[in-house]
C-alpha cells in the first residue's frame, strides 16, 4: 500500500472551501463548499488505515471507515460511495451535519498525536460525487413480500427505517404531517447548512426503492395506529416523529409581538421559504435588532438565518460561557465570523412591552459558572442585582424540544416516560406495543440525525424479524392508495 | 387530490365549499379545522370544518376573503382542487347534555357553529342561536342553522334584520327576559366573543370560545398558535381552538393577530388588490 511511505502528520488535515463570512451572509447559498478531488485524495492519504480502526465504533451506523476511504486514495469514489451506503444511505446528509468532532473524528488515531482525518468531509465528498453525477445506488428489490409497514415521520430515523425496509422487499408506507417531507432536515437546518435539493434527492432515492410518501396525514389526528393495522392493513408501525415541540422560557412578556420560539421562525424561513417574502407568501418578522436564546445548533442555526435577513445586529444570548455551548465547534465559529454577537453568562427574565403589544428589548441577568451539576457543567447563577435590558425588537427563543403527545395520547397501551418521549428498546426500537417500534428523537428527546438513523435502522432489523413471526395473509389488505387519492375531477351524486 | 366538488357564494366575499377529503371526513368532530395550502408558495392558513359527510367522504369549508390567501382559495373553481389539506386538526368540542346551549356567531362564524348546534341539539340539549351580522346581506347558513335549532335569532349592526345591535346584546336582552341558558358557544371575531364573555360572566354562564391565532404547522410544532388563558400559555392548534372564554386574554390574542400587517398589506398590493377591499 502506498500510504506506508507517507509519514504520518506530514500533510495537515485540509481546510474546508468555503464562501468567505462577508459574502455568504448576503445569499442563502451554502457556507461550506466541499474538498475537490484532489483536496479529497490529499486528505484521504492522512488515514493510517488502522488494523483496529476506532473510528468506526465512534460512527453511529458503524460505516467501514477505512474501506472507503482507500477507494478515495484509490481514485475510486463510486467504489467508496458503494462501501458507505452499505450503512448509511444519507451520506450527503450526514457528511454535512454530523457533529464529527465527537463521533467518529472524536476517536480517530490521528488525533492522538496530530489532527484526526477529516472523515465527514470525506463522506460528503463521495456523496456529492455520486449525487453530482446522478449515480443512484439505490436498487429497487428484487423480491417483495406481503408485508406493510407504515412509517410515521419523515425525519432521518423514519427516512432511515423506510429505506432499511424496501431494500428487504416490504410495502413501505411513510405518513408525513407537514407537506414536504424531511422532518428537521427540511423544516428546521437552514438552507446554506443542508441544500434542500439534498434532501430531496435522497427522498427520491426512497421512492426509487418503492417507497411511498403521503404528505398532510397526521397520524393520530388522520389516521389513527390503530386504525392502520385494525383496518388499513399494516403489520407493523415505526414511529419517528421527532422533539417537535417548542419549550419557552416562562418568564414575562413571552407572547409580545417580535417573540418567536426557534421551531417557528426556522420553519417560517426554511420550509415556507419566508426569506423569498414577498414571491412566497409567508412573511417572517426581522427587525433591527435581533436577539437569540440559547447555545445549541438550533440557536446558531436561527442566529445565522437572521442575519441573512438584512437586520443591524444580531445577538446571542446563552446563560452558560462560550465553553458549555452544545452547539457544534464550527458552526460556533462560523457563526462568529459572520457577525453574531455573543454574550455569555446572560439570563433574560422578562421581555419589555413597548407600550402596545410589540417588544422593545429583554432584560436579562448576568451569571456567574457556581459548582459542577448532574451533567458535570457548571451550573450558571445569577448575580444579584446585575439585571440590564437587551434593546431588540425581534428574540428568536431556542431553548430546546420536548415531545408532541398526539400520538401517545391517541394510542392506547403506548408507554411514555416522565419527559413524554415513547419508551422504546434501545437495541430493537420496540415498545410496550406488539408491532409497533420507535426511535429517533420521540424516544431519546432532541439528539442528532445520525442517532435518529441509527435507531431507524436498528429498528428496521427488529421489525423485519418480527414480520417473520407472523403467520401467512389470508385476504388482501385493503388499499390504502385508493383512500387517499380520492378520484379526482368527479363530481358526486348530489 | 383535494378537488373542489362544489362552490358556493353565501354571501359577499364569503365562499362556501365541497371538498374531496375522505380520510378527514371519516374523522371529523365538530371543533376541528384543517389547514390549508393552495398554491406552491402559498401561506398554510387554518379553516373550521363547517360540517362533513363520510358517505360521499367530503368536508365543507366556509371562507371569508380577508387577505391573499383566502383571496387565492376564492379564485378556485369547481373541479380544481387544493394543492394541501390537512386535518381535522384541533380538539373536538365537548358535547354532551348540558340542557339549553346558547350558540352565538358572529358573521363567518357562524360556519364552525353550525356542526356544535348539530351534534348539542342530537344529544338533546335545547339550542338557541344568537346569529349576528353586520347586515342583511352577511347573515350566513341562516336557513341551516334555523334546523339544528329550536329557536333562532338574528341580530343586525344596521338593524336590516332581526335586532338592531350587536349580537352580545341580543343575548343579554333575553337572558334578562328569562331565556334560560346553560352553556354558551360563542364563535366570531375577537371584539365579539370578547363581548359575549362579558354578558354570561355577569351571568355566570360558562362559555367556550373558538379563538383564531395565526398558525403554521397545526400540530404543536411552532408554538406560534400560543395564547394566554387563566395565566398560562396554550397552544391554540393542539389544546384548543376552543378555551374557556372567561380565561382567555383576548387583548393579548388581538395584539398578537396584528403582528404581520405590514406584510399582509404588502402581500395584498402585489397580488393587486386593495387592503381591507
Ligand atoms: C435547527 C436544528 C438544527 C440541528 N442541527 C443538527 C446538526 O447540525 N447535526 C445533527 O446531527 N443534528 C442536528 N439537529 C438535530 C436533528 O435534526 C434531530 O436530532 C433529528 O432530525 C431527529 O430526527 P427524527 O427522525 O427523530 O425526527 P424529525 O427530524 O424531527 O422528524 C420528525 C417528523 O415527523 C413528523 N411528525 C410528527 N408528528 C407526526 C404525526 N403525528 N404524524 C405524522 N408525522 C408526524 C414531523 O412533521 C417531522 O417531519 C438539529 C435540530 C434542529 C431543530
Ligand atoms: C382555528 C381557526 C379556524 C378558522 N376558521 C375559519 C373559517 O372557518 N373561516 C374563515 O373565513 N376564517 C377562519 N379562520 C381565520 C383564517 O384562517 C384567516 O382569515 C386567514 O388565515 C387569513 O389569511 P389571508 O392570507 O387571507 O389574510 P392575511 O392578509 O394574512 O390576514 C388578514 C387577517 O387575518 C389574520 N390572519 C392572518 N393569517 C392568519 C392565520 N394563519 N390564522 C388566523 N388568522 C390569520 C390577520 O391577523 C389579519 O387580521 C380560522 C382561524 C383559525 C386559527
Ligand atoms: S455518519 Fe457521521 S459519525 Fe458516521 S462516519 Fe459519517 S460523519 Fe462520522
Ligand atoms: S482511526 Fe483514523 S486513521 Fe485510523 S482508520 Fe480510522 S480514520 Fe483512518
Ligand atoms: S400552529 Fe404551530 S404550534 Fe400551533
Amino acid at each position: 500500500m502506498a500510504r506506508d511511505k507517507v509519514k504520518p502528520g506530514r500533510v495537515p488535515r485540509q481546510p474546508m472551501p468555503e464562501q468567505p463570512a462577508s459574502e455568504r451572509v448576503q445569499n442563502f447559498g451554502e457556507v461550506t463548499l466541499g474538498f475537490s478531488a484532489e483536496l479529497a485524495q490529499l486528505e484521504a492519504e492522512r488515514c493510517l488505515m488502522c488494523k483496529k480502526p476506532t473510528c468506526i465504533d465512534g460512527c453511529p451506523v458503524s460505516i467501514d471507515i477505512p474501506s472507503f476511504i482507500q477507494h478515495v486514495v484509490d481514485g475510486d469514489f463510486e467504489g467508496a460511495a458503494a462501501k458507505i451506503f452499505e450503512s448509511n444511505s444519507l451520506a450527503a446528509i450526514c457528511g454535512r451535519v454530523c457533529p464529527q468532532e465527537d463521533q467518529c473524528e472524536a476517536v480517530c488515531v490521528m488525533g492522538k498525536k496530530f489532527e484526526p482525518v477529516a472523515i465527514g468531509r470525506l463522506e460528503r465528498f463521495v456523496a456529492d460525487y455520486v449525487r453530482g453525477r446522478g449515480l443512484s445506488l439505490a436498487k429497487p428489490p428484487t423480491a417483495t413480500t406481503e408485508r406493510r409497514v407504515a412509517i410515521i415521520g419523515s425525519g432521518p430515523a423514519g427516512l432511515t427505517a423506510a429505506g432499511e425496509l424496501a431494500k428487504l422487499g416490504h410495502s413501505v408506507t411513510i405518513f408525513e404531517a407537514l407537506h414536504e417531507p424531511g422532518g428537521v432536515l427540511v423544516y428546521g437546518i437552514p438552507e446554506f447548512r443542508l441544500p434542500k435539493a439534498i434532501v430531496a434527492q435522497e427522498i427520491g432515492n426512497l421512492k426509487t426503492l418503492g417507497v411511498q410518501i403521503e404528505t398532510n396525514v397526521v397520524i393520530g389526528r388522520t389516521i389513527l395506529i390503530d386504525e392502520l393495522f385494525d383496518e388499513e392493513g399494516y403489520d407493523a408501525v415505526f414511529i419517528g416523529t421527532g422533539a417537535g415541540l417548542p419549550y419557552f422560557l416562562d418568564i414575562p412578556g413571552e407572547d409580545l409581538n417580535g417573540v418567536y420560539s426557534a421551531n417557528e421562525f426556522l420553519t417560517r424561513v426554511n420550509l415556507m421559504k419566508a426569506y423569498r417574502f414577498p414571491d412566497s407568501d409567508t412573511p417572517v418578522q426581522v427587525a433591527k435588532n435581533v436577539v437569540v436564546i440559547g447555545g445549541g445548533n438550533t440557536a446558531l442555526d436561527a442566529a445565522r438565518t437572521a442575519l441573512r435577513l438584512h437586520p443591524e445586529k444580531v445577538s446571542l444570548l446563552y446563560r452558560r460561557s462560550r465553553a458549555e455551548m452544545p452547539g457544534r465547534n464550527e458552526e460556533i465559529e462560523h457563526a462568529e465570523d459572520e457577525g453574531v454577537v455573543f454574550q455569555m453568562l446572560t439570563n433574560p427574565v422578562r421581555f419589555v412591552d413597548r407600550g402596545d403589544g410589540w417588544l422593545a428589548g429583554v432584560e436579562c441577568v448576568r451569571m456567574e459558572l457556581g459548582e459542577p451539576d448532574e451533567s458535570g457543567r457548571r451550573r450558571p447563577v445569577p448575580v444579584e442585582g446585575s439585571n440590564f435590558v437587551v434593546e431588540c425588537e425581534t428574540v428568536v427563543v431556542a431553548v430546546g424540544n420536548g415531545a408532541n403527545q398526539i400520538v401517545a395520547s391517541t394510542t392506547p397501551g403506548l408507554q411514555t416516560n416522565r419527559h413524554g418521549n415513547i419508551v422504546a428498546e434501545e437495541s430493537s426500537g420496540l415498545t410496550s406495543r406488539e408491532g409497533i417500534f420507535a426511535g429517533g428523537d420521540i424516544v431519546t428527546g432532541a439528539a442528532t440525525v445520525i442517532l435518529a438513523m441509527g435507531a431507524g435502522k436498528k429498528a428496521a432489523a427488529a421489525i423485519h424479524d418480527f414480520l417473520q413471526t407472523l403467520p401467512p395473509k389470508t385476504t388482501e389488505p385493503p388499499p390504502l392508495a385508493a383512500h387517499l387519492k380520492p378520484s379526482s375531477g368527479g363530481v358526486l351524486p348530489p | 387530490m383535494f378537488t373542489i366538488v362544489e362552490k358556493k357564494i353565501l354571501a359577499p366575499k364569503v365562499t362556501w365549499f365541497r371538498v374531496e377529503s375522505p380520510l378527514i371526513a371519516k374523522r371529523h368532530k365538530p371543533g376541528q379545522f384543517v389547514l390549508l395550502r393552495v398554491c406552491e408558495e402559498g401561506e398554510r392558513f387554518p379553516l373550521t370544518i363547517a360540517d362533513s359527510d363520510k358517505r360521499t367522504g367530503t368536508i365543507i369549508l366556509v371562507s371569508q376573503e380577508v387577505g391573499k390567501s383566502t383571496g387565492l382559495l376564492a379564485q378556485l373553481e369547481q373541479g380544481e382542487s387544493i394543492l394541501d389539506v390537512v386535518g381535522p386538526l384541533g380538539k373536538p368540542t365537548e358535547i354532551k347534555k348540558f340542557g339549553t346551549v346558547a350558540c352565538i356567531a358572529g358573521g363567518i362564524g357562524a360556519a364552525p357553529l353550525y356542526p356544535i348546534a348539530k351534534k348539542m341539539l342530537e344529544v338533546g340539549n335545547r339550542v338557541v342561536v344568537y346569529l349576528g351580522a353586520r347586515n342583511r346581506e352577511a347573515i350566513i347558513l341562516q336557513h341551516e342553522l334555523s334546523l339544528v335549532s329550536d329557536r333562532l335569532l338574528i341580530a343586525t349592526d344596521d338593524g336590516s334584520s332581526g335586532y338592531h345591535g350587536v349580537v352580545s346584546e341580543l343575548l343579554r336582552q333575553h337572558i334578562r327576559l328569562g331565556e334560560s341558558c346553560d352553556h354558551a358557544t360563542a364563535i366570531g371575531p375577537l371584539p365579539m366573543m370578547k363581548a359575549v364573555c362579558a354578558v354570561t360572566r355577569e351571568y355566570e354562564i360558562p362559555t367556550i370560545v373558538s379563538l383564531n391565532p395565526i398558525m403554521v404547522d397545526g400540530t404543536g410544532m411552532c408554538g406560534g398558535c400560543r395564547v394566554r388563558v387563566d395565566g398560562k400559555i396554550q397552544f391554540a392548534c393542539v389544546d384548543g381552538p376552543e378555551f374557556d372564554g372567561h380565561a382567555v386574554d383576548f387583548d393579548s390574542l388581538a395584539h398578537r393577530l396584528r403582528m404581520y400587517r405590514d406584510q399582509e398589506k404588502c402581500a395584498m398590493e402585489r397580488a393587486g388588490v386593495p387592503h381591507g377591499a
